[in-house]
């Protein structure tokens, strides 16, 4: 490896936009009219619900748990959004910020009684489906209208879902990376024996990043019922593995609060777009699963070689 | 020295109970304003939670604690802590490997907020770092993870010194220089002399006595949870410090009489040498021995210890160990026992492979040991069929050494594991062990107690990874484990 420029820490921090470039590279190559303003929208606009369903992810990982629900929840708020949010919208403006709420309550149950994240996420997974059900028994259901203005928003040259997806990143990067208060959430991943010895309250900053990962998994289910139209209870359940996969494949690592908020938009937008590239190369869908799967390995496997070339240095 | 009347710190009968141990059984403790204390004591002292006490991480039992005069028993924590410029350098790392050295700084400042904090923490770690360690070769913007283990040390003593709203009076540094070369600990020992001139307060615990009796006006020393000596370091030597961390003359009740057979007689089981070791120095245990691990706690025992475990039943290797093995952890909770369990299966679970039928477990073969064992060590309980959380933690310890001796190993190895036993208890195990090892088993116990390297035929005294001493039962004195532990490099 050349000295300088191309350390294995460069390279490790350049691999998950590497591996979008590829990918963007490639669909290019099999389908040259998807470089178009209509193109990109096409194949992006479904990335700007999993971007922020993965950054929701990635805030409730910085401080080692891990959120099971999150696709099921995503799925309550599209529930939500295309009932209450349209006919009665004092009433699903609040159900949303009770979504949130709940979300803090977690976060604090779990700092309190020092229960498994794990487990209580994935209880939560099914309440959140069952309320889902109860609210919207079968598919149906409107977004309110601004909403589906705002998702379908024309802008000028460069399509609204990568303009969104930038500006989320950025401002996630701005709080959680930059700022002095960032910093601390962050610590509380890295050692959190460590922040409460300087004097910082962990149950404060536990249910911080369940409330941040409440409001951009509710922030998730209006984007996506506004790209949709129309809801359903399992309309988003995949987001839970994506999420994850998403904020791994953009950096992040399961414990330690090494995450990377720009690196997880990109996770998302690599596996969103994945699907097309599989449609793209004729494979067939039953495959496509296992196809991300492997993309997914195969990006993971490189990263442990940069790792481990870093390691022998 | 400032006027002692007005001491930076003081406590007065602080108590701290850790379950039945008293970790800090009454201590008086002031520290003058300009006042460099040093504080020496072996293993399980109570020096740690002392100083645990004062960072505020831990709530006293009994006693009162008062800082610049200011009573503020019951109402002191972290919070309150840094709020009158009480810092503390703990000994197990305590930055976050994720962040930056700048936002490490931060960590600890609430006060670096608003735009340009990242820049105004780097300078302000950076200059800490520049008057402490000149030509440290820190950035502010490294990530802690990747800095060498002495760098991260050489951080976290600076961050110790940093000021932004509060000045720092009292800077508690434990080991501090336990990962720092001789020229950098120089630095820092430099800079501690400076600081307290300049009426700043320190307390310094270190292992290396030399650093003690040069840094410190006052040396106090902690024996068993108890203030035992408090003299101006000027008056202090060497050897009259180990005298007083050392116990005098204790009786050794029911010491081993001295081993029967010589140690050239028999082929050793094991020979082994830890892997920092340089001149040569090996790990021998004859059958029948029982072998000491002595030495301050984390000195590399528990990885001999581990190393012999790996190294079990292999060929070849610089390692030798002839024979099955078993370990008995100390840290019972955490590698031990097995919770939701019952204690007869607690008791069993080494020895299945010798007590299957047909692939299957044979239940009546598990009753048979697990009540052999019961009877033969008394494991106090109405019925082995009951979860091994209902025993008490010297009952539960008993099951685990049940566990290691109803297996076929011929070697045992204990990671200290009376930890938190009472006395009782501990005088029947000690009795077990002496049994086993007169039946040809062998032990290599790692022990934090001077008491229980009596029971011993053989100690070998660990420091920095490396056996520095080794002692046959008849050299075996305290003062000399206790002068091995606390050597420093040869002058």
């Amino acid at each position: 490896m050349t000295a300088g420029l191309l350390t294995p820490r460069v390279l490790r921090s350049l691999l998950p936009a590497l591996s979008l470039a590829v990918l963007l590279v490639a669909i290019f190559y099999l389908q040259p009219r998807a470089m178009s303003y209509f193109g990109i929208n096409l194949l992006l606009n479904l990335a700007v619900p999993i971007a922020l369903a993965t950054l929701a992810q990635m805030f409730i990982l910085t401080v080692n748990d891990l959120d099971l629900s999150i696709g099921s929840f995503v799925s309550f708020v599209a529930c939500i959004a295309a009932t209450w949010l349209s006919e009665m919208p004092l009433l699903g403006i609040l159900a949303l910020l009770g979504c949130i709420l709940v979300y803090a309550l977690l976060g604090a149950l779990i700092y309190l009684r020092d229960l498994p994240s794990i487990v209580v996420t994935l209880g939560m997974s099914f309440v959140w489906l069952g309320l889902s059900v109860l609210l919207l028994p079968t598919p149906g259901g409107t977004a309110p209208g601004w909403l589906q203005a705002l998702m379908k928003l024309k802008t000028p040259l460069v399509p609204f879902c990568v303009i969104a997806a930038i500006v989320i990143g950025l401002v996630v990067h701005l709080g959680l990376m930059r700022s002095a208060h960032g910093a601390v959430l962050r610590g509380a991943g890295g050692n959190p024996k460590a922040v409460a010895r300087a004097g910082w309250s962990l149950l404060r900053i536990k249910v911080t990043m369940f409330a941040l990962a409440g409001c951009f998994g509710v922030l998730a289910g209006l984007a996506l019922v506004g790209l949709t139209t129309s809801a359903d209870a399992n309309i988003a359940l995949r987001y839970t593995l994506l999420s994850i996969a998403g904020v791994i494949l953009g950096g992040g690592e399961f414990v330690g609060g090494r995450v990377s908020p720009i690196g997880a938009v990109i996770g998302a937008m690599t596996l969103t777009l994945a699907g097309s590239f599989l449609s793209f190369l004729r494979l067939s869908p039953d495959w496509q699963i296992g196809a991300q799967g492997a993309i997914l390995i195969l990006v993971l496997a490189l990263r442990m070689l940069i790792n481990r070339a870093e390691a022998r240095r | 020295m400032a006027d002692p009347a007005s001491p930076v710190v003081r406590l007065d009968g602080v108590e701290h109970r850790f379950g039945a141990v008293r970790a800090v059984a009454g201590v008086d403790l002031a520290v003058a304003a300009g006042e460099c204390l040093g504080l020496v004591g072996h293993n399980g002292a109570g020096k740690s939670t002392l100083m645990h006490v004062l960072a505020g991480t831990l709530r006293p039992d009994q006693g009162a604690l008062a800082v610049q005069g200011e009573v503020l028993t019951g109402r002191y924590d972290v919070v309150v802590a840094q709020r009158q410029g009480i810092r503390c350098v703990f000994q197990e790392f305590s930055l976050c490997p994720n962040l930056t050295v700048a936002e490490n700084a931060r960590i600890l400042h609430p006060a670096l907020t608003g735009f340009g904090w990242r820049a105004q923490a780097g300078r302000l770690i950076g200059e800490a770092l520049d008057r402490i360690f000149p030509g440290h070769g820190i950035a502010a913007g490294d990530v802690v993870g990747d800095l060498s283990i002495a760098k991260r040390q050489m951080v976290e003593i600076a961050r110790a010194f940093t000021v932004t709203d509060v000045p720092v009076r009292l800077v508690i540094l434990d080991e501090p220089t336990s990962s720092l070369d001789a020229m950098v600990a120089g630095q820092l020992l430099a800079f501690v002399r400076s600081f307290t001139a300049s009426g700043g307060s320190a307390i310094l615990i270190s292992h290396l006595l030399g650093e003690i009796l040069g840094t410190a006006d006052r040396i106090v020393v902690l024996r068993d949870g108890q203030v035992v000596a408090t003299r101006p370091a000027a008056e202090f030597t060497r050897d009259s410090l180990v005298a007083a961390m050392g116990s005098v003359a204790k009786a050794e009740p029911g010491a081993r009489p001295a081993a029967a057979a010589g140690r050239a007689g028999t082929g050793a089981r094991i020979r082994a040498q830890p892997a920092r070791q340089t001149d040569g120095q090996e790990l021998v245990v004859h059958p029948g021995e029982i072998v000491g691990l002595a030495g301050l706690a984390g000195h590399g025992q528990t990885d001999m210890l581990l190393q012999l475990f790996a190294a079990a039943g292999r060929r070849g290797g610089r390692t030798l160990v002839a024979g099955e093995v078993a370990l008995v952890a100390g840290d019972r909770q955490a590698d031990g026992i097995l919770p939701l369990w019952s204690i007869a299966k607690n008791i069993t679970i080494s020895s299945l492979r010798r007590m299957t039928r047909f692939g299957l477990i044979d239940p009546a073969a598990e009753q048979a040991l697990a009540s052999e064992w019961q009877a033969r060590i008394q494991i106090r309980t109405p019925d082995l069929e009951h979860n091994i959380l209902s025993l008490s933690g010297g009952n539960q310890q008993k099951a685990l050494f049940a566990r290691a001796l109803g297996s076929a190993a011929s070697i045992l190895l204990m990671d200290d594991p009376m930890r938190g036993v009472d006395i009782g208890t501990k005088q029947e195990v000690y009795g077990i062990i002496r049994a086993e090892a007169a039946k040809g088993r062998s032990f290599v116990w790692y022990t934090t107690e001077m008491d229980e390297l009596a029971h011993c035929d053989h100690v070998y005294v660990f420091r920095n990874g490396r056996i520095v001493a080794d002692l046959a039962r008849s050299e075996l004195a305290e003062e000399k484990v206790l002068q091995a532990s606390f050597a420093e490099a040869a002058a």
